[in-house]
């Protein structure tokens, strides 16, 4: 037998995604609970995504509920007190000008997180969605891929540049200043990151709808929106998660060098990628400050893909019967 | 395929154009000034007969044209006199730098070199560890070398090359001198020492760059080995007696490299664009600098050139990333 | 190699004066802002002038105390030599007989009068036109003479070709760049011919400058270095690492760096650093009329409308005393700056009497007035009156040392109950003057704002000129007006005119000093903060540095040399 007798996927395999790929038929809603109860043992069993949990849980507990029990305030300057090594007052020291780094770390997770998690999602949304309607709709895919193209293109500085000039006067006034600011930097990185997951997904989906069961299940007359939401997306998942993870990497990341563009919070205002920025200078002299909001990212980035691939063996069908 | 590519070709060029326009205007209707850098001492008078010398005094479609006339027209005219010697120009204007007041296209061939060696070595050791590793970590998915992979590629990724790179730099150039902290452009490899000072000085840079590349690409190459290695196609294959090392390499490998493929067709442009933060902390100077520098001092020209090549580069390579979606998968079809 | 020459050398001869030109090597410097073109009068950037300084020399040059020291000119013209024509309406320059360019033909005065056409041709946006102000026409007297005459007494004659922002260029080579010609002229602009002690080799724009010995320089046994590479790019903390402790790099410029960084770096003993102290001062600015959000854009920061407390003379005086402005010098600024209490703390003659009259913090005195003047504490300890809050706006451009500045004086004017947001520019924006940017200094959306200015020539009379009611932004100027204050007062626009008619040295002190008091210590509109200097390192093999704060820091390069 020669490779190229080899079929790509076996028929086998087109057989066996049928059920993989349409778990809940009408029948069998009444077995979700039973079926989500099952994702969850698959996820428990998952070591790796159960601790990433746990110190997930942990880091938005510190961000949420920290700023309550250590109640100094982030923005305050004590001179007396300014590069203050680790002591009770202060327990992870201060900056330069005297602010306390933990209530600094704590009001920058806060942020940061938010931003990184909101963020993500609109770029990861968006571009599922590109991917989806160009991948799968002949007629959208030259218009989607060009528009793609042109966001790809465009210069990021002058673009976020002029929405802050656009919007950052009528967002706060609407919204108030805090929250104005947020959905300006929300959406500036998600504007303008959704292009690489549009692609990815785009590729994947152009292959997976020339498959055996995606055509079964159009001569069975499934509508297309059910088509893309039951049989395609699920196929399409593990990539997506893949760029979901990095993507809240730069999003925070990103948000530190928005706010060199002034167009973050205000100066005074931590988060961890500025935290992180600001520190670098001083890295030799106090290693503690770049260390602990670098050491905070990792974490929670690393916290998010151990999840994400618990997540996704729990939900894959061919893993959870292992 | 052939049809498809022409097609796709032809439909370029209004893409690109519509492409330059938009770039154009953003860049018009950013609030940034062109004479922003300019000491606050030059009264307002002044500044103003500086904006005319710059042509900023005509309408932007005026401007607009006579950039897409320099672009299109004048420099491949003077390219051509530049290489067969002819003079067909006869002095026209090129497209002309705000900032240094020469042509665009002499700066830009100035920053090539050190923007290809470096971001370009990089983007290649990137490939070419992350793909052993996607693979390897896919095969032996929660071995310890997958979880240290894991774990090095999500740290890479998620530490910005403004903090890896200094750390080297504080490391490896300060402590240990082994490495010079600032790239020397004018250095020509003429000789075997001038090509050790060359590979020294590019150490650096290219592994803070490859380390960043590999830990996205490693991912993407894992997560989809995961998803083909769990086909029955592969137990099928297995089944029939083919050898291990055939059914992952040859059938899983080429099912897994769609997305994989868009990634790096994604990342090739930006080898071009360069590494902003990476050649600012390490003195670089090439294409990445040239256009963040450019960008803050609102060098029209300059950025519009550097993005409209860059465009025509993303062009090119989704272009690329789609024919050979359709080598790797046959069943894709375009028509 | 180089090193072991030099140790040699400097054991062998008594001083650097008798040095032989060219023994020492090579020096490298590091601008982290690149070079993007060597024509002063195409870019007035320290990045761009202190680099071609090298290569092209204007007639004078001023010294770090302000006096001037002829370059090119045999001396500094003056009333009593009649170098200045007793009405003010001439000045005549002669050159130092001998001199050559570096193409080795000889200087004469049609370059210096070719000089003022090229940048005073229209068409050509030369930056340092107003420099050439009221010139209506230059006369070349003889091969060694050249007489500028001017269309009104000039009380303030010694401003063309004076300092390296003017230098002399060479006829022969730019005499095709006249006009909009100039804009294309791409290899004078990158390499032009001078009579320094260097000639460009090499220009990478935005990279890298490389020079060498300009053999037909006219002083004997200068220059020691015989090449010189001047690198950009990276940022000040990398440039103070390659010079301080790797010492990849001699010399490096402008390290605007936290004070607790740097200290450390010189402690390793391979490099110093020397800050020099020109006129650049960080101020605050205190808007005299209305930001108000709810106005409409083109009256918003109009005159039309006053600004609701910042016009109340207690609450100016107020923010100034809260502030600590030598701690604040010494907490973010470190030796790139002092505390200062004027807008002009140079030349001395021009400074106030009382250098130190606002260093005393006071807050409970700034309590104390703002209590006298009716400002009471509201209910969340902001004070009050008549409906109208101390809330304010306070902006700055995107730096870390001012976000860090900015933190405190929030800090410090919270404790007398004054309430402050902070917000920062990009600082091409902040610094830009595009209309439809509602960021710019100039619009100044803001109640407060913070940046640099500053003047290059040692009289402050146009520089004091910017606060006269006309220069006011606003709609009918396309929002260009110099005095982003909105500050108005007849009273300062009559004594600015006597003093642009006063020609005694003295006289013209005490005016300006008044002048500027109004602004600062008496009114408090503008308050003065940080007297910056330039702060540069060198390694400790490098000799011959003279910091000079009007000129830059290779203004003496051809008397640099290795020492060991």
């Amino acid at each position: 037998m020669t490779d190229s007798d080899m079929p790509r996927r076996s028929d086998a395999d087109r057989i066996s995604d049928i059920p993989a790929t349409m778990p809940i038929e009408p029948e069998m809603i009444g077995e979700t609970r039973s079926q989500w109860r099952d994702v969850w043992r698959q996820f428990r069993s998952h070591r790796g995504a159960v601790i990433a949990l746990i110190l997930f849980v942990g880091i938005l507990l510190f961000v949420s509920v920290g700023p309550y029990l250590w109640t100094i305030d982030p923005t305050y300057v004590d001179i007396r007190a300014r590069n203050s090594g680790f002591v009770a007052a202060h327990p992870l020291g201060t900056d330069q000008l005297g602010r306390d780094i933990l209530a600094r770390l704590m009001a920058g997770g806060r942020v940061s997180i938010a931003v990184g998690l909101t963020a993500m999602t609109i770029a990861i949304t968006l571009g599922s969605f590109v991917g989806l309607m160009s991948g799968y709709f002949r007629r959208l895919d030259a218009p989607l891929m060009r528009l793609t193209e042109l966001f790809l293109a465009l210069p990021l500085l002058p673009l976020l540049l002029l929405m802050v000039t656009l919007f950052r006067e009528p967002l706060s006034k609407t919204f108030g200043p805090a929250m104005g600011i947020f959905i300006l930097i929300v959406s500036a990185i998600g504007a303008t990151s959704w292009m690489q997951s549009a692609r990815i997904v785009r590729g994947d989906v152009l292959g997976l709808k020339e498959r055996e069961f995606i055509l079964a299940a159009r001569s069975i007359g499934t509508s297309s929106r059910r088509m893309i939401l039951r049989h395609v997306l699920p196929n399409v998942l593990s990539p997506i998660m893949v760029a979901a993870t990095l993507g809240i990497a730069t999003a925070i990341i990103t948000e530190s060098a928005l706010s060199f563009l002034g167009l973050g919070f205000p100066p005074d205002f931590p988060t961890w990628g500025r935290l992180l920025f600001d520190a670098v200078d001083q890295m030799v002299l106090y290693p503690s400050r770049v260390i602990l909001p670098g050491l905070f990212i990792s974490l929670t980035v690393l916290c998010v893909n151990y999840i994400g691939d618990g997540l996704r063996d729990a939900m894959d069908p061919r893993i959870r019967g292992r | 395929m052939l049809n498809f590519a022409i097609r796709r070709l032809l439909l370029a060029i209004p893409t690109l154009l519509f492409i330059s326009l938009v770039i154009f205007l953003l860049l018009e209707a950013s609030p940034g000034d062109p004479l922003g850098n300019v000491p606050l001492t030059i009264p307002p008078e002044v500044k103003e007969k500086m904006r005319e010398a710059l042509g900023l005094g005509q309408a932007w479609y005026i401007r607009y044209a006579l950039w897409l006339k320099q672009f299109f027209w004048v420099e491949p005219v003077y390219w051509w006199d530049q290489v067969f010697g002819t003079d067909f120009s006869q002095d026209a204007q090129r497209i002309i730098s705000f900032q240094s007041r020469s042509p665009v296209f002499d700066v830009i061939a100035q920053r090539l070199p050190q923007t290809l060696t470096v971001v370009g070595m990089s983007y290649l050791v990137g490939i070419l560890i992350a793909i052993p590793i996607g693979i390897l970590s896919a095969y032996k998915q929660y071995s310890w070398f997958d979880q240290l992979g894991t774990f090095v590629s999500m740290i890479g990724f998620s530490m910005p090359t403004f903090f890896t790179g200094v750390v080297l730099i504080i490391i490896f150039g300060v402590k240990l001198q082994w490495f010079p902290s600032v790239y020397d452009t004018t250095l020509q490899v003429r000789d075997w020492d001038s090509l050790v000072a060359q590979i020294r000085q590019m150490v650096m840079p290219v592994t803070v760059l490859a380390l960043y590349n590999a830990a996205q690409i490693s991912r993407f190459m894992r997560a989809s080995m995961l998803d083909n290695l769990g086909q029955d196609y592969v137990r099928t294959a297995r089944a029939k007696g083919l050898g291990e090392r055939k059914v992952v390499l040859k059938h899983v490998l080429r099912n897994s490299l769609i997305p994989v493929i868009t990634v790096i067709a994604l990342g090739l442009p930006t080898v071009f664009g360069g590494a902003i933060i990476t050649e600012q902390v390490f003195k670089v100077n090439g294409l990445g600098q040239l256009l963040i520098s450019a960008i803050h001092a609102n060098d029209i020209p300059m950025v519009l050139t550097l993005t409209f090549i860059f465009a025509i580069l993303i062009v090119a390579f989704t272009l690329i990333a789609d024919i050979l979606y359709g080598i790797l998968d046959p069943r894709i079809r375009y028509d | 190699m180089n090193r072991l020459a030099a140790s040699a050398l400097a054991f062998l001869v008594a001083g650097p004066a008798l040095a032989e030109r060219g023994s020492d090597g090579q020096l490298r410097a590091l601008y982290w802002q690149a070079a993007m073109v060597l024509n002063p009068y195409l870019s007035t950037s320290a990045k761009d002038v202190e680099p071609a300084g090298l290569a092209v020399e204007p007639l004078a040059i001023v010294e770090d105390d302000g006096t001037l020291t002829p370059r090119l000119a045999l001396e500094i013209p003056s009333v009593e030599n009649g170098g200045i024509a007793d009405d003010y309406r001439s000045i005549t320059w002669k050159l130092k007989p001998g001199l050559l360019w570096s193409d080795g033909t000889a200087v004469t005065a049609d370059d210096v009068k070719f000089t003022a056409d090229y940048c005073m041709t229209p068409g050509f946006g030369c930056a340092v036109l107003s420099e050439f102000e009221n010139i209506s026409s230059v006369e070349v007297i003889d091969p060694t003479t050249v007489r500028i005459h001017f269309d009104q007494p000039k009380y303030k004659p010694l401003q063309a070709f004076v300092g390296q922002r003017t230098p002399i260029l060479q006829k022969a080579q730019f005499a095709a760049c006249l006009g909009p010609a100039g804009a294309s002229c791409t290899d004078q602009n990158f390499g032009p011919i001078g009579t320094g002690p260097y000639k460009v080799t090499n220009f990478r724009p935005g990279d890298v400058v490389q020079f060498e010995i300009n053999p037909h320089y006219r002083e004997a046994g200068k220059p020691a270095f015989s090449t010189v590479t001047i690198k950009g790019g990276g940022n000040a903390m990398a440039a103070a690492r390659a010079v301080l402790e790797t010492a990849e790099f001699d010399f490096a410029w402008n390290l605007q760096l936290a004070p607790d960084i740097i200290a450390p770096m010189v402690d390793q003993g391979k490099g110093s650093i020397v800050a020099s102290f020109g006129s650049m001062v960080e101020r605050i600015e205190l808007n005299q009329t209305d930001p108000g959000y709810d106005l409409p854009a083109d009256e918003r920061s109009t005159i039309a409308h006053p600004h609701p407390f910042l016009t109340d003379p207690a609450v100016r005086k107020a923010l100034s005393m809260a502030i600590d402005r030598p701690l604040l010098a010494e907490l973010t600024y470190g030796p790139a700056g002092k505390a200062t209490c004027s807008i002009v703390p140079v030349p001395p003659g021009f400074a106030p009497a009382d250098p130190e009259s606002c260093f005393a913090q006071d807050i409970a005195g700034a309590n104390e007035v703002l209590d006298q003047a009716g400002w009471l504490p509201g209910a969340n300890g902001t004070r009050e009156k008549d409906g109208v809050a101390l809330s304010l706006d306070f902006q700055t451009s995107v730096n870390s040392v001012r976000q860090d500045v900015q933190a405190l004086i929030k800090q410090w004017w919270s404790e007398i109950g004054v309430e402050t947001q902070l917000k920062t520019v990009e600082g091409s924006v902040f610094f830009g003057g595009d209309q439809e940017n509602p960021d710019s200094l100039q619009k100044f959306h803001a109640d407060a704002q913070m940046y640099t200015d500053a003047f290059y020539l040692p009289d402050p009379a146009s520089f004091l000129n910017k606060f006269v009611c006309a220069s006011i932004p606003s709609p009918d100027n396309q929002w260009q007006g110099k005095n982003p204050v909105r500050f108005c007062d007849p009273a300062f626009d009559e004594q600015i005119q006597v003093l642009h008619q006063t020609a005694d040295p003295t006289e013209r002190q005490d005016l300006a000093r008044d002048l500027e008091a109004t602004l600062t210590r008496d009114g408090h509109f503008m308050l003065p903060l940080i007297h910056r200097g330039m702060v540069s390192a060198h390694v400790d093999t490098l000799g011959g540095i003279s910091p000079n704060g009007w000129e830059g820091q290779l203004w003496n390069i051809a008397d640099w040399h290795r020492v060991q």
